[in-house]
């Protein structure tokens, strides 16, 4: 059995923890290579040909794939999936946008947010945010696949694979890119971070939200936030971590004015240890708490911020 | 140009979960079941396209168990023209997969002519978050996936998509797949006056055989567990007794 794995890059980057992870999750499934698209990919690619566990990586480097549209990204991964019984990628909104498309062109079915394999046909995924796991088993003679790495540890580097061009696939020209807006952070990024501070709703602001910033900032941690928080426009969309936003397990997780709702817990409940500081000691969110402090976040965040 | 809604009916949001003790899924009898959310935001920005004369007609379709009807109704309540059931199970614990709704959405693609699709990005019972690209491979449309803004312009259609770094636009050839996410709208309510004239509106049964789809499903659920629980947590009564145990655990 042979694997595809498409490797996370942004912008030329390789997103290396995502990736490493999905190289991991992938390896009981057979041999893994790696294809690295992208405008520019040589060197990510070779950087993905580090990692332990790959044993080939190919590079589609082309103005075509600038952006990583759906059509032209799925097309080059259908023309090369005569070659594997399983195309992954770690799921991203990248890889969520591009692999249905995929599967659906193969006619077999899509599995996302896998966070266990149990054999090369049988997968574990969470349904109903994360209220119940399911174990299913696909028939399908192919299996595409996106790995929740929050629940993978990434596999080792020191690898050296060999690393071979390839030539781009037709484009389907059906759209187009016209801009990108992306804030630029020195903070670790929310999904691979090893703390997280949140905000919710309670925050109140997009000015009082730096409270919650400052205290990331003291700790080296990302900053997270609720959809209410991200509805109410304290905070950007790629901040939400929910069942609809993103699914984060650090080591520690501070949830602050976060009443606890189910799509928000979908998000971060398998982080290692969770403190929630909330005014409403009724707040579902001390449920799954490690550690819970009933307070007015305006006055104790601040003060933890001082004493970490 | 007319706008395609496809809708779920899914437990409510806000219902508890409960998992059957014998493993085999999540008890759906006598629960109470909505509208996916995200296909409420599509059937509100479809909606919208009308108002702004951008499109003719609305059309909801659902995919499931008879029930769907209801959720075909409150579409039609919100302001959908009109609505076409396709009843493709019997028991309302089988989940119709994303393929074979694809499949059976491109062939009423076909009769219709939409110039546009929009899907919800997910349906939060199986958390797939696939139908929308799978209908789009299969048209051979573009597809433009968790819109936080659309625009329809001519015979294009400019979408901001909520992405992993922030929002990324692209422009779009229509006809076109868009899929919803959270923040494209805050669709309306039905107001009892178009929830009375929903009840006259259109609806139009359908079988899979009717499209010629085979619709049994490609993964066979082995299993349905309850997730892990996390053991008790304590509660701590000032910021220093908080400092002091996450020194303690070395999580600081
Ligand atoms: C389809 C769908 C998808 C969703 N996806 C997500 C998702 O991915 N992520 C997500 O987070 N949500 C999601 N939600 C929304 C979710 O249901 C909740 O509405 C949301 O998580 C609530 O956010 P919150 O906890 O910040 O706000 P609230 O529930 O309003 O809670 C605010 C909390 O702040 C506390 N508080 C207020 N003031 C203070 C203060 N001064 N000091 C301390 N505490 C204070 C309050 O006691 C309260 O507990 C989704 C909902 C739907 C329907």
């Amino acid at each position: 059995m042979a694997v595809l794995l498409i490797a996370e890059i942004n912008d030329g980057t390789l997103a290396m923890d995502a990736t490493a992870k999905a190289v991991a999750a992938a390896a009981p499934l057979g041999d893994v290579t790696v294809l690295a698209v992208g405008a520019t990919a040589k060197d990510a690619a070779d950087e993905a040909a580090t990692i332990e566990g790959v044993s080939k990586v190919l590079v589609a480097e082309d103005a075509l794939y600038g952006h990583r549209l759906a059509e032209p990204t799925a097309a080059l991964i259908v023309s090369l999936a005569g070659d594997y019984s399983h195309i992954v990628a770690p799921a991203t909104t990248d890889a969520k946008n591009i692999l249905p498309r995929v599967a659906a062109l193969l006619d077999v079915m899509v599995l996302t947010d896998v966070t266990s394999v149990v054999d090369a046909d049988t997968f574990e995924r969470p349904v109903y945010a994360g209220n119940a796991m399911q174990t299913v088993k696909s028939k399908d003679e192919k299996k595409v696949i996106t790995f929740r790495t929050s629940t993978f540890d990434a596999a080792a580097t020191g690898g050296s694979a060999a690393v071979e061009d390839i030539a781009a696939a037709e484009d389907p020209a059906l759209s187009e890119w016209v801009e990108d807006k992306v804030a630029e952070s020195d903070r670790p990024e929310l999904t691979s971070a090893k703390i997280v501070v949140s905000g919710g709703r309670g925050v109140g602001s997009e000015e009082d939200f730096v409270i919650i910033e400052k205290l990331a900032d003291k700790l080296g941690a990302a900053v997270g936030a609720s959809r209410a928080a991200v509805d109410s426009g304290f905070a950007p969309n790629d901040w939400q971590v929910g069942q609809t936003g993103k699914v984060v397990a650090p080591d520690l997780y501070v949830a602050c004015g976060i009443s606890g709702a189910i799509q928000h817990l979908a998000g971060m409940k398998d982080s290692k240890i969770i403190v929630a500081i909330n005014k409403d000691e009724e707040a579902p969110i001390f449920q799954v708490a490690d550690f819970g402090l009933v307070a007015d976040l305006f006055e104790a965040v601040p003060a933890l911020t001082e004493k970490v | 140009m007319k706008v395609l809604v496809p809708v779920k009916r899914v437990i409510d949001y806000n219902v508890k979960v409960r998992v059957k003790a014998d493993g085999s899924g999540v008890d759906l009898a006598n629960v109470k079941m909505s509208m996916n959310p995200f296909d409420e935001i599509a059937v509100e920005e479809a909606i919208r396209l009308k108002e702004a004369g951008k499109a003719e007609e609305v059309i909801v379709v659902s995919i499931g168990v008879k029930q769907a009807q209801e959720t075909l109704r409150t579409g039609l309540a919100m302001g959908a023209d009109r609505a076409i059931l396709v009843t493709a199970a019997d028991d309302v614990h089988e989940d119709i997969e994303p393929l074979a709704v694809a499949k059976l959405l491109a062939a009423i693609v076909k009769e219709e002519e939409p110039g546009l699709v929009i899907c919800g990005k997910q349906a939060i019972d199986n958390d797939l978050n696939a139908t929308g690209q799978m209908l789009a491979a299969l048209t051979g449309y573009a597809q433009a996936t968790n819109a936080n803004s659309l625009e329809v312009d001519g015979d294009a259609a400019t979408v901001a998509r909520e992405v992993d770094g922030g929002l990324q636009t692209i422009k779009v050839k229509l006809p076109a797949i868009v899929t919803t996410d959270l923040r494209l709208n805050e669709p309306r309510y039905a107001s009892l006056p178009n929830i009375m004239k929903a009840k006259k509106k259109p609806l139009d049964e359908k079988t899979p055989a009717d499209y010629g789809v085979d619709v049994a499903p490609r993964l066979e659920i082995v299993k349905t567990a309850e997730p892990a629980e996390r053991a008790a947590g304590i509660m701590v009564g000032s910021v220093d007794e908080l400092v002091e145990k996450l020194k303690e655990k070395g999580a600081i």
